[in-house]
Formats: C-alpha cells, structure tokens, sequence
C-alpha cells in the first residue's frame, strides 16, 4: 500500500500540486484520471521518487520515502516497476536484453537462471517470438508488453504505469489493461496507472482518483463513477456521446 | 553625481542596452559604475549555475559505480564508438592538414639563405604543438561531441534516463563515465594524428617539389624537445575529459523534444569548443610560458 500524505510541487511559482491525499491499494489497479495538466504525471513522478515534493509525504508500506536513506530509497526503487508512455525501451539492446537488464543489474544469478525468467515473463506477456529483436522492430503493442515484462522481471511490491495505452489501437489497449489488472491480482502487487483512457476506467478502475487542477476532485470505483454527482467528474468521463448514453442506460436500468 | 541612459552603442551595446551607468565624482576621482538590470543579472547567473550544475554532474559520475561486467562491455563499446570510429576523419584531416603547413612554409620561404630543412621543422612543431592536439580537438568537439549529445539527449526525451533511475541505476555513472574512461585512449588517436600530420608534411614537401626528404628530415630532428610532446599529450588528456564531459551535461539536461536535442548538440559544440580554445591558451602559458 502506498499512502500519499498532503503533498505539494510547484514549478516556477506555479502550483501543480495542491495538498494530495490519498492511498493506494494492495492488490488492486489503482488509477489516476484527470485532463492534460491536472498534474498526473508529476503525482506518478513524485511516487516513483524522481521528484520531490515540496511538503508533504509518501509511505510505502508504512516506510516514508523523505525518511528513507540513500541505500534504502535505492533498495525501495528496486521494488518498483515503471511502464513509460513511450515504454522507453532501451534501443541499443534486443528485447531479451531490455527485460534482463534489471537483474543484470542487480543480481548475482546465473545467466542460465536469468535467461529462464526472461523467457518466463516474456510467455506471460504473450510475446513469444521477439526475444532477439530491437525496439525500433517491433509494434507499439509489443513495446508496451516489453515495457510490462522489464517492469515485473524483478518480483515488484509497486507497479506504476504512465498512460500504458496511448497510442495503441481499442483492441491492443484492452489486452494491455487486461494484462496489468490480471498481473496486478495474480502477484498481489499495488498499481498505479496514470490515464485518459475511459475504457479502462470503466473496465479496471479498482479504484479510481480524479484530479483536477492538481487537487483531488474525487476518489471512488469504477462502479461509483457511474453514480457521481460531481461535475468535474461526469464533464470529463462522460464527455463523448458514446460515454453519455452508456451512463444513462446504466442509470436507466437501476431504475 | 549623474545617472546616463543605457547603452546603445559602443562594445557594450551587445548587452542588450540593459546596462546603466552611474558616475559618482569626488575631489579626487570619478568613479564610473555600470549596472546590470536585475533578470540580467540573473541571465548571466545561469552561467555560473551551469558551472556548478556541471561541476555536481561530474562528482556523481564517479559515484555509486555500476557493476563491473556491466561496465566493462559499455566501456568497449564507446572505445569503438569514440575512437575507433573517429580514427579515419582524424587520418584524413591530419594528413592534409600536415601537407598544406608543409606547402605554406615552401611557399612563404623565398630567401635563398634559410635552409629548406625548415620546412620539416615547421610542420612538425605545428603539427606536434598545434594542429594535432588543438586543431583535431576542435573537430572531434563537433564529430563526438554532437554524438555524445544526441545520444544522451534522445534518452532523455525518450524516458530512457528516468528508466534507468526508476530502476535505481545512477544514470551519469552509466551513461557518462564510460565515455570518460573510453576518451582517456584519445591521446593515443592524437599521436596517430601527429604521426600522420608530418608524414602528410613530408608528402607534399617532396611529392610537391618543395624540399628533398633528406632536408625534410633534418628539419624534423632539428633542435627536437621531447617535453613538447609531453606538453601535447597533458593538453590532449585535458581535452578528452572536455570532450566527453560538457556533451554529456547538455544532453542529460536537456528540456524538450527532438527539436532541442540539435539544440542542445549545437550548443555542446560551441562551448565545447570555447573551452578548448580558453584552456589552450591557459595551458600553453603553464607549461611552456
């Protein structure tokens, strides 16, 4: 679980960031929504530890991240997981290359026991036949899965995604949601994603933050934006047609 | 005591007009103040805070090093990407540049008593103080510099740096100090460069007509001082460091897109560049002065 406690961020005199209070669960795919702007991704910044917010503070199961030492804030990072938005995949190395850099890293294992992981999370993200070739080779649908593969090599507590669909087509973009939601359940970890994508929120929005501004506007299920009153809300979620008459068949059918 | 309008004119124009003068007479002496407005100031504290910045860049580089076998593949590669792969614009550029001091010196001595053996001895002092070290430099600010840069920069603006931190890999130890290490075989590239600068000098010399290649060669061995080639190579070894190091910094702190990636690689190149030629300057002074 990840607790954020009040934070603040301002960029030259500008307030990005107005006083943050939420948590994120365990096991569940946590999202953050909002328009461009809202200050999205400086609260998944701020929660990866690549920026520091002015006041306030994060926990990660219990440990403030401000508190942390330097080998422990390093030690911590090595239990996180980042998916890009440009899945920032490194171009000089193979597929296989970019998903076992982490443990090449960090870890002393045999390059035997390494390859095997490889290939173990690869299958998982249904991307069998890429391990040899470049990024620049492969769709952006499979960068995406490489990007989740690299991210979950490690056995991470925190998996944090930045608009994991953009850019992709409907049906690659529900096979990555899908993906992450199924990951996320299946090793018990807590996952951030950072989104404009109606349809995962409405598919897997555990649990949903809706920034506005860079304040908290509203915090619910995906269940519970279907009945929200609030406007900010229901301007930005049901802004297309198509959303306007899901909701009023939704509501239609309560009644 | 009197306050002037600000400068339009003159050396000090090129300020942008912001400078004030203020002339404050006493009995004994008048004393002229200029002033800055106060977001020059500031503008001009960005230089002084690009200094500090760089200066912090360089002391992570050398901290929390990454794990040896890791590093010791990304070390080879930037040996055959720095080096290597500049080794043939290095040849090519030293030879002709040898060749045309050789010319020059042929061309420009017509006195009948100055032995033609001076021509030797001036394509290799300028080959060996100048041209190879300094010269070569300049060039290699342009050719791996725009490539330190651009590489670096492009991570930048790919996220590939934040992925690299997210992970918990000090992304300057990584991403600079190969470069610094692989630059540190430069001056053995330079001395390729001299070597090939005179052979240059001598081809053209007597391919050309100029002088005999027993004259050349005595004009090379004429009054030789090994401590110039010592002076050489402590320049080039400064050099290399400049040449890996300023590209770095604006390309890992780039802001922007690929629009400001060349820009931040024409950048690199021009302050790479003017620290050489300041350092040159210096260095020349301490050692030989």
């Amino acid at each position: 679980m990840i607790e954020v406690n009040d934070i603040h961020k301002s960029f030259d005199g500008t307030k990005v960031l107005k006083g943050i209070t939420t948590c994120f669960d365990k096991g569940k795919t946590n999202l953050i929504i909002g328009q461009s702007g809202s200050g999205k991704t400086v609260l998944i910044k701020c929660l990866l530890g690549l920026i520091t917010p002015e006041e306030g503070s994060i926990s990660y199961n219990g440990k403030v991240y401000s508190e942390l030492s330097g080998d422990e804030r390093r030690d911590l990072r090595q239990e996180m997981g980042m998916v890009f938005q440009g899945s920032a995949l490194f171009d000089s190395m193979t597929v296989e290359q970019n998903v076992m850099f982490p443990m090449d890293m960090f870890t002393k294992k045999p390059k035997s026991e390494m390859q095997d992981r490889v290939d173990f999370v690869l299958k998982r993200v249904n991307l069998v036949d890429a391990h040899k070739k470049f990024p620049a080779e492969i769709s952006g649908g499979m960068q995406k899965r490489v990007a989740i593969a690299r991210a979950i090599v490690m056995h991470p507590k925190y998996l944090f995604c930045d608009e994991p669909n953009s850019g992709l087509d409907p049906k690659t973009a529900i096979l990555i949601d899908n993906l992450i939601h199924e990951i996320t359940e299946e090793y018990n970890i807590t996952t951030v994603i950072n989104t404009h994508d109606m349809n995962s929120v409405m598919e897997i929005g555990k649990k949903i933050i809706f920034l506005k501004n860079g304040i908290k506007e509203w915090e619910g299920t995906n269940k519970e934006i279907f009945k929200t009153d609030n406007k900010a809300v229901t301007d930005f979620v049901y802004s297309s047609d198509l959303f306007k008459k899901v909701r009023q068949m939704y509501i239609e059918e309560r009644n | 005591m009197g306050f002037k309008n600000n400068i339009r004119h003159g050396p000090l124009a090129d300020l942008g007009g912001s400078v004030s003068i203020k002339t404050i007479k006493t009995n004994t002496r008048k004393l002229i103040f200029l002033f800055l407005r106060e977001e020059d100031y500031f503008y001009r504290m960005n230089y002084l805070a690009s200094i500090g910045s760089y200066s912090i860049m360089i002391r992570e580089v050398f901290k929390k090093p990454t794990k040896w076998s890791i590093m010791k593949d990304l070390i080879l590669k930037e040996i055959d990407e720095l080096i290597y792969g500049s080794l043939g614009i290095i040849i090519f550029i030293s030879f002709f540049i040898g060749g045309v001091v050789a010319i020059q010196t042929a061309l420009n001595l017509t006195s009948p008593i100055i032995p033609k053996s001076l021509i030797g001895f001036t394509t290799r002092q300028s080959v060996i103080l100048e041209f190879a070290p300094t010269f070569v430099s300049i060039i290699m600010a342009g050719k791996v510099g725009s490539y330190i840069t651009s590489s670096i920069g492009t991570m930048r603006v790919t996220e590939q740096i934040d992925a690299l931190e997210v992970m918990g890999v000090n992304s300057l130890n990584y991403l600079v100090f190969p470069k610094i290490i692989a630059m540190m075989l430069y001056p053995f590239a330079i001395a390729i460069a001299m070597y090939v600068g005179i052979f240059g000098g001598w081809f053209a010399g007597v391919f050309g007509g100029y002088v005999s290649s027993a004259d050349f060669i005595n004009g090379l061995v004429l009054d030789f001082i090994p401590y110039q080639v010592a002076y050489a190579f402590i320049k080039t070894f400064v050099f290399a460091m400049i040449i890996a190091t300023i590209p770095a910094y604006h390309g890992f702190y780039m802001k922007g897109g690929a629009l400001e990636v060349g820009k931040a690689s024409t950048t690199a190149f021009v302050w790479t560049s003017v620290v050489i030629i300041i350092l040159n300057y210096l260095l020349t002074q301490m050692l030989l002065g």
